[in-house]
């Protein structure tokens, strides 16, 4: 552990730490454009230059000079402060100078920092350079001449996506950045760059020349778009969420958020249900709310009714079903809509164990019908980060591009209980073990013979320095599945025993993936927010809000409990889904305990507690394997289109955009301005 | 160098390059050059390969040679590495040609050195014969670029014409050295100075002069 002294005062700093990180542990601000933590090193900027003895009597740059004993660091020297004034002006020379007509203008790293450390005025009076526009696909909008060639963007995808498609083309002062031909960036991650992005070369395109970052309130959520349960920020004006952004969660998301989660957001608005509507003669018109309720309460279902929840739904509204299910005396309630029937009941065999951050450790990876790209983009960037590292990664399911080596067994599921003989010596040897198995799997019932394998395998362990290890993962696809799990939307035939029990009523809670017409004797209820397959098979809508329009708790794949705020209001007469629940129990004269939200909370943490504490929730020891178990059947992913995997991005044009031109190889280029 | 752009990526490009592949001596050459890196290293040896590309090209199409987009590729595909990587380097470096050129690449010298030893007049000549930067003539023969030093300040002015250098040059030698290449013949490479071997001082040594034909020890007159 080095000693260094910064500005006079003396601090010890981890070993192998740079100069920079030495500065930022002293409290000290150093400006930098091409650094980034989670990215390598360029050293390109130079912006980040500070003055360093013993060493060359001129400025240093300090994000790639080590640490080293003794040294002293000065950030507020004179020298320090010509250097950074020096090379902002180079920065600048041909920058352009057109932030009020930038989207990046407010929230500008090279705007900020040239307040902060450049020269008042230019000395420059030549022209400027001028860089045609890259195309880069429907979410990137591209200015060029703005571009101050810090690399970022090149490293992201090369390093975190895996899919070198940006690179720095020709050399010098005539350094362009484009992706290979001017194609789309083709990966769920690309948007990312936009973030990175220090200037406005990069900009969202679908939210081009929408709103001021100082015009929207800022509001904490979760992302929904898949069960990573990214940790977002919801940007919004007036009743409109015009963008969502990552936070900062090194245990879920890092800082990265999927293309999906980010760009859903135009969904929001369009083909929303801001109404109740009933079926009269076969046909959906439109009714007030007293209509709506009454014609609830006169089905009259006593106790034969049923709940089934959807992908995006919170704890609250499916605990607020379950209390009025139980109230009128049935407990039909599940949420696995597309049929599948693992067992629930012991949730440590249903959870991702290892955590998000932790199979970044693993060694060697079985992963067991999960297209992870497409299921869990995050995940799949932390587990190449894994195989960086040096893990070995087998895929039992069809084949596709990981963006990192792995190797294809088979796509047919009995494999599990004949894997190949290096398989079985992989995992013998690998001191970190972990398994993940995807909704494909668990569908052709590979979870027993997958925990029999983990027992075989010592999944769960006792590292050598005495941390504890647990290789059984499930990665579920549902932002609302461990959720519901947690709270019992789970029946042991799963939904078939809802069909079996010929319900008078089916509650809908958003639910759009279920084959209605196994409900055909069922009156449906949809409470949801979007005008989607569900909707379109129920008899009476009663309009509910969408993420950013409740306050929320979400439980990901890892069981980690998490706290969504709300942004906005929902559209027209649309409620939010607890206060309809609430009301349909006076409908139908039944008492359910909550008047208020915080009522509902309460009564939901008091009967799962380990839903009102935020972080991993604990499920205990994995069950005893049945060694007898087998899969069988081929294995194919669900997952047919990444960017229309719910209601919200169904309903978005800019992902039917991404699907139609990234998926299905529309071309789309020529309307580039 | 502004000027340089890659050769856009057309269906006439794809029809004539598509199905582009190694003759049987390069491809041999080619596992050779792989050969010299080490196993995981494979990639060092795309700047040797691009060029191998290059002159297979230019012997295809009698040319110095360039690198058509599909060629580029094939090299990306051979090496296993992401075909932008491939295009970063060829672009990077001008010596790859990203656009088809003349016959002869007659880089002309502009920097100081040679300007002051008269490249104005070898540009001039150029243009003469209907060269204009970044532009083939009509005749296919000549490709003009105005470079920046290449190293042969002693001998300036002084141009490359595909592997050669000439130097000492005035615009009548240049003329010369330009018809005997668009006749087809082999000019003399190197100084065009009558009597000059390489870059030996012109007119003999002026200093040193005891060095020349003997070791001689200066120390003690310093």
């Amino acid at each position: 552990m080095p000693k260094v002294t910064v500005d006079g005062t003396e601090l010890e700093v981890p070993a192998g730490a740079t100069v920079l990180q030495a500065c930022e542990l002293a409290g000290k601000e150093i400006p930098r454009f091409c650094y980034h933590e989670r990215l390598s090193i360029a050293g390109n900027c130079r912006m980040c230059l500070v003055e360093v003895s013993p060493g060359p009597p001129k400025p240093q740059a300090s994000c790639a000079l080590p640490a080293t004993e003794g040294q002293v660091i000065k950030t507020d020297s004179e020298m320090v402060k010509k250097a950074r004034e020096g090379v902002m002006e180079f920065l600048l020379i041909n920058h352009p100078l057109d932030c009020p007509i930038c989207d990046q203008g407010g929230e500008c790293d090279l705007q900020d920092q040239s307040v902060a450390y450049g020269r008042g005025a230019s000395r420059y009076h030549e022209n400027k350079r001028a860089v045609t526009d890259k195309y880069m696909g429907p979410l990137i909008k591209t200015q060029m001449t703005r571009c101050i060639h810090c690399t970022r963007c090149v490293r992201f995808s090369e390093e975190v996506a895996g899919v070198d498609e940006i690179g720095a083309l020709y050399r010098g002062e005539n350094m362009q950045i484009s992706t290979y031909l001017e194609h789309a960036a083709k990966h769920e991650l690309s948007a990312n760059v936009i973030d990175l992005c220090p200037v406005g070369a990069l900009t969202s395109r679908p939210y081009a020349f929408e709103a001021r970052p100082w015009e929207l309130k800022k509001t904490l959520s979760i992302d929904v778009s898949d069960a990573i349960g990214a940790n977002i920020r919801l940007d919004s004006r007036g009743r409109e969420v015009l963008r969502i952004l990552p936070r900062v969660n090194d245990d879920v998301n890092e800082e990265w958020l999927s293309d999906k989660g980010r760009y859903q957001v135009d969904g929001l608005t369009k083909r929303r249900l801001d109404r109740p509507w009933i079926r009269r003669d076969g046909k959906l018109t439109p009714a007030t709310w007293a209509e709506a309720f009454a014609a609830v309460a006169s089905i009259k279902p006593g106790s034969s009714i049923a709940a089934v929840a959807g992908d995006l739904v919170d704890c609250e509204t499916m605990f607020a079903a379950k209390t009025l299910l139980g109230a009128l005396g049935s407990s039909l309630l599940e949420g696995r809509q597309t049929g599948m029937s693992y067992a629930a009941d012991n949730l440590a065999a249903v959870n991702f164990n290892t955590t998000l951050a932790g199979i970044e450790l693993a060694d060697a990876v079985l992963i067991v019908g999960s297209h992870v790209r497409w299921e869990a983009p995050l995940l799949n960037a932390r587990l190449r980060k894994a195989v960086k590292r040096g893990a070995k990664v087998f895929v039992v399911g069809p084949e596709y591009d990981l963006t990192y080596k792995a190797e294809f067994l088979g796509d047919d599921a009995a494999l599990l209980g004949k894997l190949p003989k290096h398989v079985g010596e992989a995992f013998g040897a690998a001191k970190r073990p972990a398994v993940i198995l995807g909704g494909a799997g668990l569908a052709k019932g590979a979870l027993g013979p997958l925990l029999a394998l983990a027992e075989q395998w010592n999944l769960v362990r006792t590292l050598e320095d005495g941390t504890a290890w647990n290789g059984f993962n499930v990665l579920h696809m549902a932002a609302s599945r461990m959720g519901g799990l947690m709270l019992g939307y789970a029946q042991a035939g799963g939904i078939a025993d809802l069909v079996a029990a010929k319900p008078k009523l089916v509650l809908s809670l958003g639910a759009d993936e279920v084959d209605y017409t196994r409900f055909a004797g069922s009156m449906v209820v949809y409470i949801g927010h979007h005008g989607d397959k569900g909707a379109h098979a129920a008899d009476i809508i009663l309009p509910g809000s969408a993420y950013t329009e409740k306050a929320g708790t979400y439980v990901n794949t890892e069981g980690r409990v998490q706290f969504a705020e709300k942004a906005v209001f929902a559209p027209g007469d649309a409620r939010e889904d607890w206060t309809i629940l609430r009301a349909l129990a006076d409908a139908f004269g039944v008492s359910v305990g909550f008047d208020s939200f915080e009522d509902l909370r309460a009564a939901m943490i008091a009967a799962v507690p380990a839903l009102g504490v935020e972080g991993l929730a604990d499920y205990g020891a994995l069950p005893k394997a049945d060694k007898t178990a087998t899969a069988e059947g081929t294995i194919a992913y669900p997952i047919k289109d990444f960017y229309l995997t719910n209601p919200i991005a169904r309903a978005s044009a800019t992902m039917q955009r991404c699907s139609a031109e990234l998926i299905h190889g529309e071309d789309f280029a020529e309307a580039a301005e | 160098m502004a000027d340089r752009y890659i050769e856009p990526d057309s269906p006439e490009l794809r029809a004539r390059w598509g199905n582009w592949a190694w003759t049987p001596e390069n491809a041999a050459k080619a596992q050779e050059i792989i050969a010299r890196y080490p196993e995981g290293r494979q990639r060092s040896a795309v700047m040797p390969l691009l060029d191998l590309a290059q002159r297979q090209v230019g012997a295809e199409t009698q040319t110095q040679g360039w690198l058509p987009i599909p060629v580029m590729e094939v090299i990306a595909a051979q090496l296993d590495m992401p075909i932008i990587r491939v295009v970063e380097v060829a672009t990077f470096y001008t010596m790859y040609n990203l656009v088809p050129v003349g016959r002869f690449h007659v880089q002309v010298c502009g920097t100081t050195p040679c300007m002051l030893r008269g490249s104005d007049d070898i540009i001039k000549a150029c243009q003469q014969r209907g060269m204009k930067p970044g532009h083939t003539t009509a005749d296919g023969l000549w490709t003009f670029t105005e470079v920046e030093c290449m190293g042969n300040c002693a001998s300036a002015p002084m141009v490359q014409i595909n592997d050669d250098n000439y130097e000492d040059l005035t615009a009548e030698r240049l003329d010369a050295v330009l018809d005997a290449l668009a006749r087809g013949e082999q000019p003399k490479t190197g100084t065009q100075e009558p009597g000059r071997h390489t870059v030996e001082p012109v007119g003999g040594p002026t200093t040193l002069t005891a060095m020349v034909d003997a070791n001689h020890d200066y120390r003690g007159e310093w």
